[in-house]
């Protein structure tokens, strides 16, 4: 399991209103599931384990308390494969300019 | 950060007015009524200040380029004689690439102004990015709080990618699950830092866009020789739609059409659990662009300086299948690689130029950056995974949440008008409902209504009267 040093970059999260104290207006699938928050921030504790509860300073120096979810958060939204919807369009449109270019 | 949601929802109004620092109290002039214009003149910039604040901020003065391949493309679609010059105006260009950043210099300005430390958005848009990258400018602090992931961790990879570029300002992002209560931690962030909120909906933030209808108009004049016939913006929370059509207004442009434009999500619920990650756009679209036109003050300030029924001519929408296809456009046939939510805009104006003469000028309103997450292909990857289908075909056949059409051909684009007048009457009726148990009202709030929706006085009336409320006389 991995173990966060003091001052590691983290990931933390929280439950911020539980099912069931959700606002009145939340359509029923929503009000069945907590409102839970992420955060990220640098670790306080000397060391601490995912699952743990911690304290995080974040990039403003303010401090938040949750559960240690993952350390050196990554970044990996990326693009993912090129939608086989959209591979031919780009042909078929230069196809139809084209056919109807005017000359110079 | 813990307070009961009901107390906190309580104090919103005392929240508030500490963290805008406005007295709207100040420009009431009924129950319903309100000086706008008093408001926006008060409260706001000047055209002057706002171009001398967005200069030294490296905002604005985008260019507005000519879409000749596009436009080629609409004339071989179009009957002999028709096919309106296509331009956008390319707001990619701006430091956090999109047109937030005009909203977000003014905010921001004011806020350091006036002496607060940091500013605070309740944004999962280009907003985020667009006032952390002028907060950071201004070594002010900022925090972001946005709506992205599902009860099953899954997060919306366009609004995780906008997370990234906040952090990347130096902001701290509070991310949340799906849920309307967003609004609650956001009152809790302002209580707790007493930083400025940096709402859409100022007088400020609504001041900043004026520049983006000044700098239309004068482009275009310069281009062309003429002011826009239509200008097509991509439609949400109303601010775009207004503040251009505002700024075209000062530039003398009255003769020009104001058409907003959103992505159609009808059927999704846009606080439900479920839903949230089943769009493929997270802005532009009617979840937001029908509730914010008829009823603007839903919004996180007492008065929202977005009031797009007083300005739209035309309110369309387009498919998500036919926005995507219009970015492959965009990238293959002009060298514009674009984000998508910004080509709402784009798509309805193809569709549209097509019903124009030739000599017309279609000016659409915006483009907005691309990358990781803010692209179709991982939008459609995503789309798919989360269980809808993903197919070409006609556009007539895309259900919101179950099946993305992308068109099989260009000639299937089209737009869908929604009807301005039932969004009068709704606005109407919402104000009613506003009312409480008192249901009378003064001829004050009567011409307010009208100006505000375009309704004749009578209409107006009319519409009151069915909600059983009833006009005192003075
Ligand atoms: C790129 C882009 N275009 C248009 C809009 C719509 O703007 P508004 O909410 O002011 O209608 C947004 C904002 O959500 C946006 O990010």
């Amino acid at each position: 399991m991995t173990v966060a040093r003091r001052g590691e970059w983290v990931q933390i999260r929280r439950v911020v209103l539980p099912a069931g104290s959700r606002a009145p207006q939340v359509p029923e699938d929503t009000a069945a599931v907590p409102l839970e928050l992420k955060v990220k921030g640098f670790l306080v504790e000397e060391t601490a384990r995912c699952g743990e509860t911690v304290t995080v300073r974040t990039s403003l120096g303010r401090e938040h308390r949750g559960v240690l979810a993952s350390v050196d958060p990554p970044y990996d939204v990326g693009f993912g494969p090129p939608p086989k919807a959209l591979l031919g369009i780009g042909e078929e449109l230069r196809g139809m300019l084209r056919g109807k270019v005017e000359r110079p | 950060m813990t307070g009961d949601y009901g107390a906190v929802m309580a104090r919103r109004g005392e929240i508030m007015r500490k963290s805008v620092g406005i007295d709207y109290e100040r420009f009431s002039r009924g129950r319903l009524a309100f000086d706008y214009e008093g408001m926006m003149c008060e409260t706001g910039y000047s055209l002057d200040e706002v171009e001398t604040i967005q200069r030294e901020s490296n905002v604005g003065n985008t260019p507005l380029l000519e879409l000749k391949n596009l436009t080629r493309l609409v004339r071989t679609l179009s009957e002999p004689g028709k096919g309106a010059r296509l331009f956008v105006k390319d707001e990619a260009n701006n430091p956090a690439r999109s047109f937030k950043d005009r909203r977000a210099s003014l905010s921001v300005f004011h806020a350091e102004h006036n002496g607060y430390k940091g500013v605070v958005a309740a944004t999962s848009g280009n907003y985020g990015a667009a006032v952390a990258s002028q907060a950071a400018r201004k070594n002010l602090g900022c925090i972001i709080v946005q709506e992205v992931f599902d009860s099953k961790g899954f997060e919306q990879p366009e609004i995780a990618e906008k997370g990234r570029a906040c952090e990347a300002y130096g902001a701290e992002v509070l991310q949340l699950s799906v849920g309307p209560e967003l609004f609650y931690v956001f009152l809790l962030v302002l209580e707790e830092t007493a930083f400025f909120n940096a709402s859409l909906y100022t007088p400020f933030s609504i001041a900043g866009i004026e520049t983006l209808g000044t700098e239309i108009a004068e482009q275009t004049r310069r281009l062309t020789g003429r002011d826009p016939d239509v200008v097509v913006s991509t439609h949400a929370g109303g601010g775009i739609t207004t503040g251009t059509a505002r700024g075209l207004l000062k530039a003398g442009c009255s003769a020009t059409r104001i058409v907003g434009a959103s992505v159609n999500l009808q059927g999704l619920h846009m606080a439900s659990d479920r839903d949230f990650n089943r769009k493929s756009f997270t802005t532009g679209h009617t979840g937001f662009g029908i509730p914010f036109a008829v009823w603007p003050d839903r919004s996180d300030v007492p008065r929202n300086a977005a009031r797009v029924l007083r300005y739209l001519d035309d309110y369309v929408t387009v498919t998500q299948g036919a926005v995507f296809y219009m970015t492959e456009a965009l990238a293959q046939l002009e060298g514009l690689e674009r984000g998508p939510a910004g080509n709402t805009s784009l798509t309805a104006a193809f569709a549209l130029a097509q019903t124009l003469p030739e000599e017309a000028v279609v000016v659409v309103n915006e483009t907005e950056y691309t990358g990781a997450g803010k692209h179709p292909y991982a939008q459609l990857a995503f789309a798919e995974r989360m269980g809808v289908e993903v197919r070409r075909g006609d556009p007539e056949e895309e259900r919101p949440g179950s099946v993305i059409v992308i068109p099989e051909q260009p000639r299937q684009i089209r737009v869908a008008p929604v009807d301005l007048n039932r969004l009068r009457a709704s606005y109407v009726r919402n104000a009613c409902a506003a009312l409480g148990e008192d249901k009378t009202v003064s001829e004050e709030d009567v011409a307010f209504l009208s100006e505000d929706t375009r309704l004749s006085s009578e209409e107006v009336r009319r519409v009151l009267r069915e909600n059983g409320v009833s006009v005192a006389t003075a």
